[in-house]
């Protein structure tokens, strides 16, 4: 059995992995305050996995009335995911936002003015004063060299210290985790990390259209021991009609906005098939807005 | 005798397993029909055949649990994005033909290492990587494989004098025996960690400990021990040691009398007299024949402990963490008094450690009894010259392995010509690229710096043993003449496109890492020869 590890990244950045786990963490401040933090981190993380292991089966069960977890993580995830109770969801629908969202208190100290922790594109922040982060997605990774220099967004925004953000998470078909909608991504800002993934989940599996060319499966199919268990989740996305993409955005957005009426979100940028659509709306949201470039989607986060 | 944590006989379960199936981990539960459990990690999945587990790192292939981990490539002038994983395409006449325009490929630039190269079984087939480059026109084979190791063990090398333990103690992790302190070096303490006596000839848990202690200081983690009758340790490869809690930073300028030589001169006019605590060799400058050679007037100190020359003294106090690993915190301690017809009032006397972070001046009352007094500027200025000719103190994690067993027959079919042909200079061995120490006399043992090695170049398997990367390299037609499986020999070209010459729990994708600066370059290099 192989314990935690973590490895030094340029920029002085860390990769902690455990098992399923990996992080890439940053930090700025004074550097013993920054030293602090890391060390601090990296004690708490050798224990999350375990703890998590340990009430997985409570984890892997759709969200009920009671909470029937203990450990704070596992709360969190649980917590993150009530709201979006009447339709089926588990609490591990908001397993990486939660775990990166554990580890950013770590870096909520003084002489730490910015920290961000990654887990497979969902960030935890931690911003004070006048620190803000840039976030960037990139509408085709396949364009993406890091060498170049520069990186061909597709939408770059800020967030600062003063905005109620504090999580940024990404979801989508093409992802590790499966979805049963069609996007190809969906990221949301949110108050927490564990909040956004729970509702980037939710948002993505709502772009979706009933067409036979999507190729669908039963999770347990794909993957041992899937928490959506016969549920069908999304292998393939052909090229659809640009009325059908559309259609898929426009029920994605709705859902979005719902969530934002409910203060469950900060933002939500939703991407299909090279077309855009936002809550709050954005000027160049579909239907009007011209088709990006590319196929593949993901958020980038430097 | 080896220590072991409990000596109650060898558990039923703890042979030594050498002939274990390489790719193939085994796993301990019974699981459901047609899966496997992976122990990776906690989350234990039970993987159905064709299907990764939660981490996408591990899966099912026919029934044995693979590592799905990109083999790691070297390369001398990167253009490639360092660490991004390329998924290798499978075989067919089309690639074949796009081969020739991959500018990866050119032929002495990339070096494929045995990290995440996976193995075969059983032994005699040929080893997963057999790549062929050339270098200045000649045709160079690289053979590479993980092996795992039952006989293996780490030295650790700990610079500092702050005593461990008594030498054969027994090192202990959680609690379990996993090695002991063996014989000390200059300015260093030495552990022996592992072994086949720990990892199998012990009980179970003893076993699963140690090999788990070693993968993680061989992978570079930190490590926390504990040594029977001393200090608790926290260790890791190229970083100061922590002991008892505090963090080592120098390595000492030299025992206490070579101190006292290399700084008299400077000394000089500054001090009466100058004593540099050493808990093995304690200097006292006036009686020492750097003072002597310097007219210095005797000051008629008298120091306790068995004088060894004049002006060295050994057992001066007992080993400890305090002044210059002694168990000393106040140095008067070891002064047993002065001779009055010598000693003078107003005698200058300056104490001071190995390393010069431990440092005090006394000047000699009418009662010629020691007053403290401060620093003067002068005196300062060489106990901080001490301290910068310290080096700075660190942990040396040396594997220590036998790969003069069946891993051969991966690259032979005459194992002994392997053997020879190393020990005729014929043959470079290297372990993830870095430099192998091949140790003198029979077998292949061999030695190797993990901090040369990319992070995380070890694992385990549950017999328990390590697996550690391994990469043969020599002349194409070196490698006919000792009998190599020509048939599985694949171009550099190819195993970039396509990976392994078979499929067989091989790994799918690369990961191409810089070459260290400075490290001699595998392909055409001599083996590092005992």
């Amino acid at each position: 059995m192989q314990a935690a590890h973590r490895a030094g990244l340029p920029g002085q950045r860390w990769h902690f992995q455990h098992g399923p786990i990996d992080l890439v963490i940053g930090a700025d401040g004074t550097p013993a305050a920054v030293h602090a933090s890391h060390d601090a981190a990296w004690n708490r993380f050798a224990s999350i996995l375990g703890e998590l292991v340990s009430e997985l089966a409570a984890l892997r069960a759709p969200v009920g009335q009671t909470c029937p977890l203990h450990g704070p993580v596992a709360r969190r995830m649980w917590q993150a995911c009530h709201p979006f109770r009447a339709e089926f969801i588990t609490p591990m629908a908001a397993v990486a936002g939660a775990v990166a969202q554990e580890l950013i208190g770590c870096y909520q100290r003084e002489g730490v003015a910015r920290a961000w922790i990654n887990n497979g594109g969902d960030i935890a922040l931690h911003l004070v004063g006048s620190a803000h982060v840039a976030v960037g997605l990139c509408s085709d990774l396949a364009r993406f060299d890091p060498q170049a220099g520069d990186v061909p967004l597709d939408l770059d925004f800020e967030v600062r210290a003063a905005m109620p953000v504090r999580g940024i998470a990404t979801s989508g078909w093409r992802g590790r985790s499966h979805s049963r909608g069609i996007a190809d991504s969906v990221t949301v800002l949110a108050a927490t990390a564990a909040q956004a993934d729970a509702a980037a989940t939710v948002i993505a599996n709502a772009v979706n259209v009933e067409d036979p060319r999507v190729v669908r499966r039963p999770a347990c199919e794909l993957k041992d021991d899937s928490d959506l268990g016969a549920l069908p989740v999304t292998v393939l996305v052909p090229s659809l009609p640009h009325a059908l993409v559309r259609e898929a955005l426009s029920r994605g957005r709705a859902r979005a906005q719902a969530l934002h009426r409910h203060g469950l979100i900060h933002a939500a940028f939703l991407v299909c098939q090279r077309q855009v659509a936002s809550v709050p709306p954005r000027p160049y949201d579909a239907p009007d807005s011209p088709e990006i470039e590319g196929r593949a989607l993901g958020s980038l986060f430097a | 005798m080896t220590e072991h944590t409990k000596t109650d006989g060898l558990p039923a379960d703890a042979s030594i397993d050498r002939g274990l199936p390489d790719a193939g981990l085994p796993t301990q539960d019974t699981p459901a029909a047609g899966k496997v459990v992976c122990n990776a990690c906690p989350v234990l999945c039970q993987i159905s055949s064709g299907r990764t587990g939660a981490c996408d790192r591990y899966a099912n292939a026919d029934g044995v649990l693979v590592r799905v981990d990109p083999v790691v490539m070297l390369r001398r002038v990167l253009a490639e994005t360092p660490g991004a994983v390329v998924p290798f395409l499978a075989r067919s006449p089309a690639a074949q033909q796009a081969l020739v325009a991959d500018p990866l490929a050119r032929q002495d630039e990339v070096f494929v290492t045995g990290i995440g190269s996976s193995t075969t079984y059983p032994d005699y087939k040929p080893a997963p990587f057999i790549v062929a480059s050339q270098l200045g026109g000649v045709d160079m084979v690289t053979v590479v494989t993980e092996g795992i190791f039952s006989y293996c063990s780490l030295k650790v090398k700990i610079d500092t004098d702050r005593w461990l333990g008594p030498e054969q103690a027994a090192v202990r992790c959680r609690g379990e025996a996993v090695g002991h302190v063996t014989t000390a070096e200059y300015g260093s303490q030495m552990l022996s960690l592992g072994g086949v006596h720990h990892l199998t000839g012990g009980s179970k848990k003893e076993g699963r400990v140690t090999c788990d202690m070693m993968e993680a200081l061989a992978n570079q983690q930190p490590m926390e021990l504990t040594i029977d009758g001393g200090a608790q340790l926290r260790i890791q490869s190229a970083r100061a040691p922590w002991v008892n809690g505090v963090e080592e930073h120098r390595m000492r300028v030299g025992c206490g009398s070579a101190t006292v030589g290399i700084f008299a001169q400077q000394f000089l006019g500054q001090a009466d007299e100058v004593v540099v605590v050493d808990d093995h060799i304690t200097g006292v400058l006036t009686q020492h024949q750097a003072g002597k050679c310097l007219d210095m007037r005797p000051s008629g100190i008298r120091i306790r402990g068995r004088r060894s020359t004049p002006g060295r003294y050994f057992q001066v106090a007992l080993p400890g963490t305090g002044w210059g690993g002694t168990d000393l915190d106040d140095p008067l301690a070891i002064v047993e008094g002065w001779d009055p017809a010598r000693a003078w009032p107003g005698l200058r006397l300056l104490m001071v450690s190995t390393t010069g972070e431990q440092a005090a001046w006394y000047e000699l009352d009418e009662a010629l009894v020691p007053q403290p007094a401060a620093l003067p500027a002068g005196v300062a200025a060489i106990v901080e010259r001490i301290g910068e000719n310290c080096e700075p103190s660190t942990t040396s994690v040396l594997f220590l392995g036998g790969a003069g067993g069946s891993l051969r027959a991966g690259v032979t079919d005459n194992p002994v010509r392997l053997t020879r042909a190393i020990k005729n200079a014929l043959v470079n061995v290297t372990c993830g690229g870095a430099p192998a120490y091949v140790w003198p006399g029979g077998g292949i043992t061999v030695m190797v710096d993990v901090a040369r090695m990319p992070p995380r170049s070890f694992g385990t398997v549950p017999t328990p043993a390590l697996v550690a990367p391994i990469e043969f390299s020599m002349r194409l037609a070196d490698y006919a003449a000792l009998g190599g499986h020509l048939d599985a020999v694949r171009s550099l070209a190819d195993t970039l496109a396509h990976g392994a010459w078979h499929a067989d729990g091989a790994p799918r994708s690369r990961r191409m890492l810089d070459a260290p600066d400075g490290q001699r370059w595998p392909i055409g290099s001599s083996p590092w020869l005992g």
